[in-house]
């Protein structure tokens, strides 16, 4: 299958450190791909530079076969690449429905429109309606973002990255804050994404990433080091070298 | 030639005046991040401390600047405790908010006790007259108001980069909760910071004075340039401030000269296209 | 059993408030207000008119400031430029029709709101504080300059409007300007809660909170604040225009720093946010200003400024604001 998300040969470096160096991937359609890496890999520069947040050195960003390299974070969301934050971003005073809604004008470019109470708009409101109800939140959709706990937030912003309708999505340590008790349901939720969506998740917990990923990609100091499959990923030397090398290092120092 | 010559003294000394008054306030800025609309106000209150000492009590000129500069730090101290310490790392809006009243506070009462008209400052007589360089005299006052700045300027640099005190000033500015826990009491480095901050726009009121006429409205006049030349300096930068205010000297009093029926509003056009370039500031954009 | 949920899922979602009651219930508010005032000042129409042209003002205000979280301290340059579109529109055009004069403060006012959104919306912070303050003293000293046109120093005289509609004219107690005032302010008050509460206003809500997000969803923040400030101005500068109809002439002081500020404290002394906050403060603003000023103007520096230490203090959310909470704290508590 052709790919829908590419990336080339990306570098950026900070005076002379290069934190993302001459990193490549391609992803499929459907493809559930997991990108980890220890502390100070540069997953979040390499997220940066994906979503047009930063400008890359050198390399290229493709969506769909076409270079986004010169096209801003603003437009790269217009063509399908949408990400979630590590750290929910949500609009306190806003309600879960009000979101959802706001998703959806702003990818039909009817955000701006001026006339119109979008809580009195049906088809918004039966998309919102559907959206809100696939991720379990239809009690709360009239409520306030600041008294739903923090786990339905997370669900929120899946919502929200789902209501673009995105072709790739990035989802930054979706699970990250969240009781162990609403993991499970953040879990179902993921694996409940559209089959024709490509997804690169930035996670952590090893577990999620063997239970959710068909494929792992590791990072280490700006580079690849690995790219296959969940099994065979704790098997690759170098990957344990770069994990526990520190460690390594410091036995035989001592 | 003539001319030019004037207008670079004349800018050089406004400029300077202008850096004395507002490096203060681009310090507290940068440490305890406070839009302080309110400090050209503080300046005001030394400008009228000094025309009281020096016209009615008839005290020295010298004896006249200390009164003015420690008088407005002791009024300025309760305002700290009262009112700005409730505005630290509170929204933007509410900090201008606060300290717009503070000014318009300030306007009323000193017209309330001093009036509406403008005070001077009487100068000695040391400082009267002009000095003549041999091709070209030049007014002493314009010449003591550089060195004023030029002083300030280096005491500064010397307090900020060469002392304890200094190092502990930087720390806070950088990471003030980082500062905090390696055991810098940043209330005491906040303190002192804003009263020096305050007493030297006093200082710069009171030299300045020739240039920047003592009268009610002064706060609300020199606002703009005050802030404008934090903002352009950025806050905290010492180098930053002095390009900015010898840049809006220059443009300022260039204008005044050649152009007196425009001169305010190229000035402002000026600010639009600074601040436009430079949204960060002239040392930001260095960084 | 998919439909069955979807139809679950959307009939609580479709029962959201609509507002239309609470649209009819504000406008209520407002006319009685009106007549109120009408038959408490039957002597001092001109002033109640007046306070309904900065109203328009402080309302333009809380576009951008309160719905949009912009910092600025001069806005006064829209109602100026507004004013002033109107009057010059009269005295060197001859368009003395009310209407078509309404309809020239409204460009004017655009225009000077895509100016400054232009240049205001560079910066963040103090530096676009700066510019803010830097715009109004440069609009201040361009119709100061301009004095062929606008009249300098001496204000911009001799403007006559029509009398209304070809009937109702200006008459010496400004009967007239008052009812166009208040169906003015009406109809522009319905129209900003139609925009406040349409998708582009809860847009520019969520860029007021986080602009980041609305990047991450494909959204301009820059775009949408440009248009707000264009709205904005189209606000302001009916409010410059109901001003200059009525008092038939167009001051310096309408593109006055001080009269920015003070527009800025009327919106925070009634509530940012909140258009009846907006409305509030300036009724509670003038009214109260016109009880003192007339001593002296000094002395109501002194208590403006004291007002705003004491809103900052003790009622951040302002007067409206703050009894709207106790209000619902109430009914919350009750239930």
């Amino acid at each position: 299958m052709s790919a829908i998300f590419e990336v080339r040969n990306l570098k950026r470096s900070f005076g002379g450190l290069a934190v993302t160096n001459d990193v490549s991937l391609s992803m499929a359609p459907g493809d559930r791909v997991a990108l980890i890496g220890p502390n100070g890999a540069g997953k979040t520069t390499f997220v940066n530079l994906v979503t047009g947040n930063l400008e890359p050195d050198a390399g290229e960003v493709r969506i769909g076969g076409e270079s986004v390299t010169n096209v801003n974070a603003i437009d790269r969301v217009r063509r399908g690449l949408v990400r979630s934050f590590q750290v929910t971003r949500l609009f306190q005073d806003m309600t879960p429905a009000e979101h959802v809604a706001l998703a959806i004008l702003q990818r039909d470019g009817r955000a701006g429109r001026m006339f119109g109470n979008f809580l009195s708009m049906p088809g918004v409101m039966a998309e919102v309606g559907v959206l809100i109800g696939k991720l379990g939140l239809r009690d709360l959709a009239h409520r306030p973002v600041r008294e739903i706990a923090y786990g339905q937030q997370r669900l929120l912003e899946i919502a929200m990255a789902l209501a673009l309708k995105p072709r790739v999505l990035l989802l930054d340590e979706p699970a990250a804050g969240v009781p162990q008790s609403d993991t499970g349901r953040i879990e179902r939720a993921l694996a409940d994404l559209p089959d024709d969506l490509a997804v690169l998740m930035i996670e952590h917990d090893m577990d999620l990433v063997f239970r959710f990923a068909k494929r792992v990609i590791v990072l280490a100091a700006g580079t690849v080091i690995f790219d296959g499959s969940p099994a065979d990923v704790t098997k690759d030397p170098r990957v344990r070298e770069a994990y526990l090398g520190s460690y390594a290092d410091a036995s035989s120092a001592a | 030639m003539q001319t030019i010559f004037s207008i670079a003294v004349d800018a050089l000394a406004y400029g300077m005046v202008l850096f004395v008054i507002s490096i203060g306030l681009s310090v507290t800025l940068g440490l305890m991040r406070v839009v302080n609309l309110a400090h050209g106000a503080f300046a005001m209150i030394g400008g009228y401390i000094a025309s009281y000492a020096a016209r009615d009590l008839g005290v020295g000129y010298g004896l006249a600047v200390l009164i003015a500069v420690f008088g407005t730090i002791v009024i300025a101290i309760p305002i700290e405790r009262l009112l700005y310490r409730r505005i630290y790392g509170r929204p933007e809006l509410t900090q201008v908010l606060m300290t717009i009243g503070i000014t318009f506070c300030i306007i009323g009462i000193a017209n309330y006790v001093f009036g509406p008209t403008l005070k001077t400052i009487p100068l000695p007589p040391s400082l009267q007259g002009s000095a003549d360089l041999g091709f070209r005299s030049i007014a002493v006052h314009r010449i003591f108001a550089i060195v004023c700045g030029l002083c300030v300027a280096a005491a500064l640099w010397y307090a900020i980069e060469r002392t304890a005190f200094g190092v502990r000033l930087r720390a806070a500015v950088d990471d003030a909760a980082m500062a905090a826990a390696l055991g810098v009491r940043t209330e005491v480095i906040y303190a002192v910071s804003f009263a020096v901050a305050v007493g030297l726009a006093a200082f710069g009121g009171v030299v300045g004075a020739e240039l920047l006429p003592v009268e009610p409205y002064y706060a609300l006049r020199y606002m703009v340039t005050f802030l404008v030349v934090v903002s352009v300096g950025g806050a905290g930068s010492i180098p930053g401030a002095l390009a900015a205010c010898l840049l809006l000297g220059g443009i300022d009093t260039t204008g005044r000269y050649l152009m007196p029926e425009f001169g305010e509003f190229f000035f402002y056009l000026a600010v639009i296209a600074i601040v436009c370039v430079f949204p960060r500031g002239l040392a930001g954009r260095m960084k | 059993m998919t439909t069955a949920t979807t139809n679950q899922a959307e009939a609580p979602l479709l029962s959201g408030r609509h507002g239309l009651g609470r649209d009819l219930a504000a406008l209520a508010v407002i006319l009685v207000l009106a007549v109120i005032g009408y038959l408490l000042f039957p002597n001092n129409l001109a002033l109640l008119t007046r306070i309904m042209a900065i109203a328009l003002l402080v309302l333009s205000l809380d576009l951008v400031t309160g719905y949009c979280g912009v910092a600025t301290l001069g806005h006064a340059a829209l109602f100026g430029s507004g004013a002033y579109a109107a009057g010059i529109a009269a005295v060197h055009f001859g368009i003395t029709d009310p209407l078509l004069m309404v309809a020239a403060g409204i460009i004017g006012g655009a225009l000077a709101g895509l100016v400054c959104g232009v240049v205001i919306l560079r910066a963040h912070g103090l530096p676009q504080l700066v510019l803010s303050i830097a715009l109004i003293h440069l609009f201040h000293e361009f119709a100061n300059k301009a004095s062929s046109w606008t009249g300098g120093s001496d204000g911009l005289a001799g403007i006559a409007p029509d009398p209304l509609f070809g009937i109702f004219a200006y008459d010496l107690w400004g009967r007239t300007a008052y009812v166009f005032a208040v169906v003015l302010l009406a109809i522009v008050f319905m129209f900003l809660r139609l925009v406040v509460r349409s998708p582009f206003g809860m847009l520019c809500r969520g860029i007021k909170e986080d602009p980041i997000r609305i990047q991450a969803m494909g959204g301009s923040p820059t775009i949408a604040l440009l248009k707000m400030y264009v709205i904005s101005g189209a606000v302001a500068g009916v409010g410059g225009a109901l001003n200059a109809v009525s008092t038939q002439v167009v001051g310096l002081d309408s593109l006055s720093f001080t009269l920015s500020a003070e527009s800025l404290v009327m919106l925070v002394l009634g509530g940012t946010g909140s258009l009846f906050g907006a409305v509030t403060g300036t009724i509670v603003f003038m009214l109260f200003e016109d009880l003192v000023s007339a001593a002296n103007p000094f002395h109501w520096l002194t208590m403006v400024g004291a007002l705003l230490i004491a809103v900052v203090l003790f009622a951040p959310k302002g007067l409206y604001g703050t009894v709207a909470e106790v209000l619902a704290r109430r009914r919350g508590a009750g239930r």
